[in-house]
């Protein structure tokens, strides 16, 4: 080996602790890009090798019975390459063994086998044969989580007929890789399943035969997606059509496509952050070992080491610190690759999993980390290059400080000497101590950030079911009922109060703007379920108005006061100008307020109800669930407690997880900074303070000048680093909102403290490290040496 | 002993630090012969280091002329330089400028590994005297074995010139005495051309010639007709 090679790998260990504590710094920067890169690309590449090998459709629409020659005209639209009709709908399970009632989804298989569109995996099993009606094939999940396999059976309750029903296999499909229920906030496969079943079985079962009422298409390369929508709206409008809609609003793909949202933010804020400060502290730390090692570079150069090869040496040095970051990295991020995968596997079901982080994630990762390790090296490298012999070997001019303005108001401020070398450092080099604090401020934001979506998390919790969903229970109609459905389920055992609620598709317009959203006529005098407005009071929709949900309203670019269009695609699809009479705090889906009577006199219809919203007395839970199993025209239940409970307790798991993670992070970045940054004053500053131990300062007073400035520059980081945090937390805010949910931005003044609190013990201890150092400081050896 | 290894002409050098302009050389005409060992006295300032750098390629000149045989070092550029010093000048520094990182050996082998037709760095050791220190780190060494160190890794290229700045300036005289002994063997072993600034008059009487410098300018050059060995200079 090389001498100067043996120089590199001594240097090297002999900076272990102040490499480590770079390397762990550039290691987040890999491990997190690795994370959300690789993870957004695995999430990316596997549904999109999903959707083309399993043929999701590009535009799907739901009607309430159209007839089935209708199928001949939708092909002929231009554009459209396959059309898949079919029947689905919504039925109550029993399960062997559960209380509760489940929910499935039903979905006919045509008579030939496997849809064209959309077709499911089949895992295991076979198919329900085409003539069978007492067979169904379920989605995988919903058989695991209730232990079913092939042979088993359970009872549905279709159409007022309580039937068995017989899994004759488990499927997978591209419609269902997020499989969440009516009014569910998370998956529970236990209590909502698919259930594929022939055509026949279920056309007879929800009174469709020679009909359908869902139908799916795929477009041809050169279709127009919106004009095949607008003519699939008007042939299905006269059937009941609840309005088309393409890939992107489908469901189960925007879950997904949420969370290649959020993978691709994590991607693209954090690691930049991580690589800055690791280039900053490379910078630093190299720029002090040059500035130690200037009479060897002399050297090197005096025997014949030409300036590109003492580049390199000092290239090399910030390529080992890099190196072990990435290997860090590489080790860390493998590691939360892997768990996030597992997590992804909770909540996704795909049929197989390609959440292998690519190697080209590895290699970019890698060369990233390299190069900004490498850029923080390169002006001092490239100083020690330019370095000319000579030079190198005569000890350096003194700093030179001058008396600037700064200086002046600092004298005014009388303050002692010690306070004042602080203070003429830092303004020595503003950039270095700028970028310190800057770090440190990071450190803080990180931290802010991290801990703002446990508030908001509270505050959806609490404006979700707190404020506006106070029910224990509600019941899901099949058909619209007449109000006096509510007298029958008043009289169901255990159930203590009962509101109902309708619901009606509709198209809002504003100007050139339009949505599609359920609206939700509600009595005024409704207690258990309520509307919030954006000061947290209780609202009634007046009558002849609508309520909007704030970010519905932002999207519709509608203030209180306007009129906007709306179309009811229900009923007889009349349009009204309505006014918005006020905005709704909401924080899950776009919700559309009106006045039950107010729709009722526009329908010129007797009132009825979509929803049965209940509270119940918890003893009678179970006699309640079994009469629910039993009751007809009965299409779903949603079971708010539970809802609420499992919500909660994900939450709890995932906050603890990330608060750690999050921490974790803020620490490293601090001692990353604080670490080195004392260092180097130290080696800077040997000299100084062991003049002064012998002048007799004791060793708490120099101290104190070493700890000093880092601890300014940390305390001048706290307030940076709030804002810096409240804007990363607002960009997050911005970042994660989707149609289906929303992220308040909740910062409580304990976010900002506790965030402080780590970040400033953390540098304390980090300087207290080094302060170790200079209490074995030989005097008489530091003052002998040449600088 | 009469041809000249290096020739300068009108040479000088000017610092301009920040107004001031200080004339470290002021027309100097030298030649220095192979083979020879000569000292180069004079007080701080007068010049001696600036040319000795300017010899060795470390650094240039503001005017005048520098030969190293039929090498004109004052129309090289950087790289040349790099190359010059590389293949044929040795350096012995008064702070010795060893790396604490390296041992004894591997100091010497930093300069083994870019030279041309190098020694081993164990003979090198050997000549001055320190066969039983190969493995030691300049921490564990004495300031008389560092500086032997750093004639070795100065000699272990066979350059053809060795300059030394100081070389006993920061020993006591039984040390320097060492020193200076090695040096002289390498100059009658090998013919290496060895110039030696020192403040101390004394060693001069080891040189075959000596030249004197004061404010930029060569003021004597004279020859020994009997030199004294290191250990017979009165100190």
């Amino acid at each position: 080996m090389q001498a100067l090679d043996i120089k590199l790998l001594r240097d090297f260990r002999r900076l272990w602790a102040q490499a480590l504590a770079i390397a762990l710094v550039l290691g987040c920067g890999v491990a997190i890009f690795l994370t959300s890169f690789g993870m957004y690309n695995a999430l990316e590449d596997t549904r999109a090798a999903y959707y083309e090998r399993n043929r999701f459709a590009d535009v799907f629409s739901e009607t309430r019975r159209a007839p089935a020659p209708l199928e001949a005209e939708i092909a002929a639209i231009p554009g459209v390459a396959t059309v898949e009709t079919r029947v689905v709908g919504s039925v109550i399970l029993d399960i062997p063994g559960r209380t509760q009632t489940a929910v499935g989804r039903v979905i006919s298989l045509p008579n030939g086998g496997m849809p064209q569109l959309n077709i499911p995996l089949l895992r295991a099993g076979r198919l329900p044969a085409p003539e069978a009606t007492d067979e169904v094939a379920v989605n995988e999940p919903f058989a695991r989580a209730n232990g079913f396999v092939p042979g088993d059976s359970f009872h549905a309750n279709l159409n007022g007929q309580k039937r068995q029903l017989t899994i004759t296999g488990t499927m997978l499909s591209p419609e269902f890789i997020y499989t969440i229920g009516p009014g569910q906030m998370m998956p529970d496969n236990a209590a909502f399943g698919i259930l594929w079943m022939p055509e026949r079985a279920a056309a007879a079962a929800f009174d469709m035969t020679g009909a359908f009422n869902s139908v799916a298409l795929s477009l041809t390369r050169d279709a127009q997606t919106a004009e095949v929508i607008d003519r699939l709206d008007d042939l299905l409008d006269p059937y009941g059509g609840f309005g088309a809609y393409g890939q992107e609003t489908q469901l189960s793909n925007s879950f997904i496509d949420a969370e290649i949202m959020q993978l691709r933010t994590l991607a693209m804020v954090l690691p930049p952050v991580f690589f800055g400060i690791s280039a900053f502290l490379v910078n630093m730390v190299l720029a002090r070992i040059i500035a130690l090692e200037r009479s060897e570079i002399g050297l090197l150069k005096a025997v014949g080491y030409s300036d590109a090869e003492v580049c390199q040496h000092y290239l090399m040095l910030a390529g080992l610190v890099a190196l072990s970051g990435i290997v860090l990295g590489f080790g860390a991020g493998s590691w939360l690759a892997h768990a996030l995968a597992r997590l992804y596997a909770d909540f996704f079901d795909f049929p197989y999993l390609i959440f292998r982080v690519s190697y080209d994630a590895y290699a970019i990762s890698a060369a990233i980390a390299l190069g900004a390790a490498g850029l923080g090296a390169l002006r001092s490298a490239l100083a020690a290059a330019r370095l000319s012999p000579a030079i190198a070997m005569q000890p350096p001019a003194p700093p030179r400080y001058s008396r600037g303005l700064f200086d002046r108001a600092l004298g005014a401020l009388r303050l002692s000497q010690p306070a004042m070398m602080v203070f003429r450092s830092i303004l020595r080099w503003p950039v270095r101590a700028g970028l310190t604090t800057l770090g440190l401020a990071l450190a803080v934001a990180v931290m802010v950030a991290a801990t703002f979506t446990d508030d908001a998390l509270d505050e959806i919790l609490d404006v979700a079911f707190s404020q506006s969903n106070r029910q224990d229970t509600m019941l899901l109609f099949a058909e619209d009922r007449p109000v006096s459905v509510l007298e029958e389920v008043r009289r169901l055992p255990g159930v203590l109060v009962v509101e109902g609620h309708l619901y009606l598709a509709a198209e809002l317009r504003h100007g050139p703007r339009s949505k599609q959203v359920a609206i939700e006529a509600r009595p005024p005098e409704s207690d258990l379920s309520r509307v919030i407005d954006g000061t947290g009071r209780v609202v009634a929709p007046p009558p002849g108005t609508i309520l909007l949900a704030d970010r519905l309203a932002a999207q519709l670019n509608v203030q209180p006061g306007d009129v906007i269009e709306v179309e009811f695609l229900t009923n007889r699809r009349e349009t009204f100008q309505l006014p918005v009479a006020g905005l709704v705090t909401q924080y899950f889906g776009l919700g559309a307020y009106m006045d039950f009577d107010t729709v009722n006199t526009l329908f010129r219809q007797a009132p009825r109800v979509s929803t049965a919203s209940l509270l119940i007395d918890e003893g009678h839970e179970d006699a309640l669930h079994a009469r629910l199993k039993e009751m007809p025209g009965l299409a779903g239940t949603i079971m708010l407690t539970e809802s609420r409970r499992a919500f909660e307790d994900t939450i709890a798991e995932n906050v603890v997880i990330m608060t750690t993670i999050y921490a974790t992070i803020a620490i490293l970045i601090t001692v990353g900074v604080a670490y080195n940054g004392a260092r180097v004053q130290l080696s800077e500053r040997a000299r100084e303070l062991a003049s002064l131990r012998i002048l007799g300062f004791s060793r708490g007073e120099v101290s104190a000048i070493l700890m000093g400035e880092t601890l300014v520059l940390a305390l001048a980081a706290q307030p940076l680093g709030w804002v810096l945090g409240w804007a990363i937390a607002w960009s997050m805010t911005e970042g994660f909102t989707s149609d289906l949910y929303a992220i308040p931005l909740v910062l409580k003044p304990a976010t900002f403290a506790q965030a402080s609190l780590v970040v400033l013990v953390a540098c304390v201890v980090a300087v207290l490290v080094v302060r170790r150092r200079l209490d074995n400081l030989d005097l008489v050896a530091v003052m002998k040496t040449r600088e | 002993m009469d041809r000249p290894i290096f020739r300068t002409k009108a040479l000088s050098k000017v610092y301009d630090t920040g107004g001031a302009k200080v004339h470290a050389l002021a027309g100097v005409d030298l030649e220095l012969f192979a083979g020879e060992l000569a000292v180069l006295l004079g007080p701080s300032g007068s010049g001696k280091s600036t040319l000795l750098n300017i010899l060795g390629g470390l650094d240039h000149a503001s005017a005048g002329k520098v030969w190293f045989k039929d090498i004109e070092l004052t129309a090289l550029r950087e790289r040349g330089l790099t190359r010059y010093r590389r293949d044929h000048v040795g350096f012995v520094f008064q702070f010795y400028n060893l790396v604490p990182s390296l041992s004894a050996r591997e100091n010497v082998q930093l300069v083994t590994d870019v030279a041309r037709d190098p020694m081993d760095p164990a003979e090198a050791l050997g000549l001055v005297g320190l066969s039983n220190r190969l493995d030691h780190f300049p921490a564990e060494m004495s300031g008389g074995e560092q500086q032997r160190v750093a004639i070795a890794r100065a000699i272990a290229k066979r350059p053809e010139v060795l300059l030394c700045d100081e070389p006993t300036g920061a020993l006591d005289s039984k040390t320097g005495v060492q020193v200076l002994e090695a040096l002289k063997d390498i100059n009658e072993r090998f013919g290496t051309t060895t110039i030696v600034i020192t403040h101390n008059a004394a060693i001069r009487r080891m040189a075959h010639r000596i030249v004197r410098f004061q404010d930029g300018r060569i003021v004597s050059v004279e020859t020994n007709e009997t030199r004294l060995a290191p250990h017979d200079i009165d100190w």
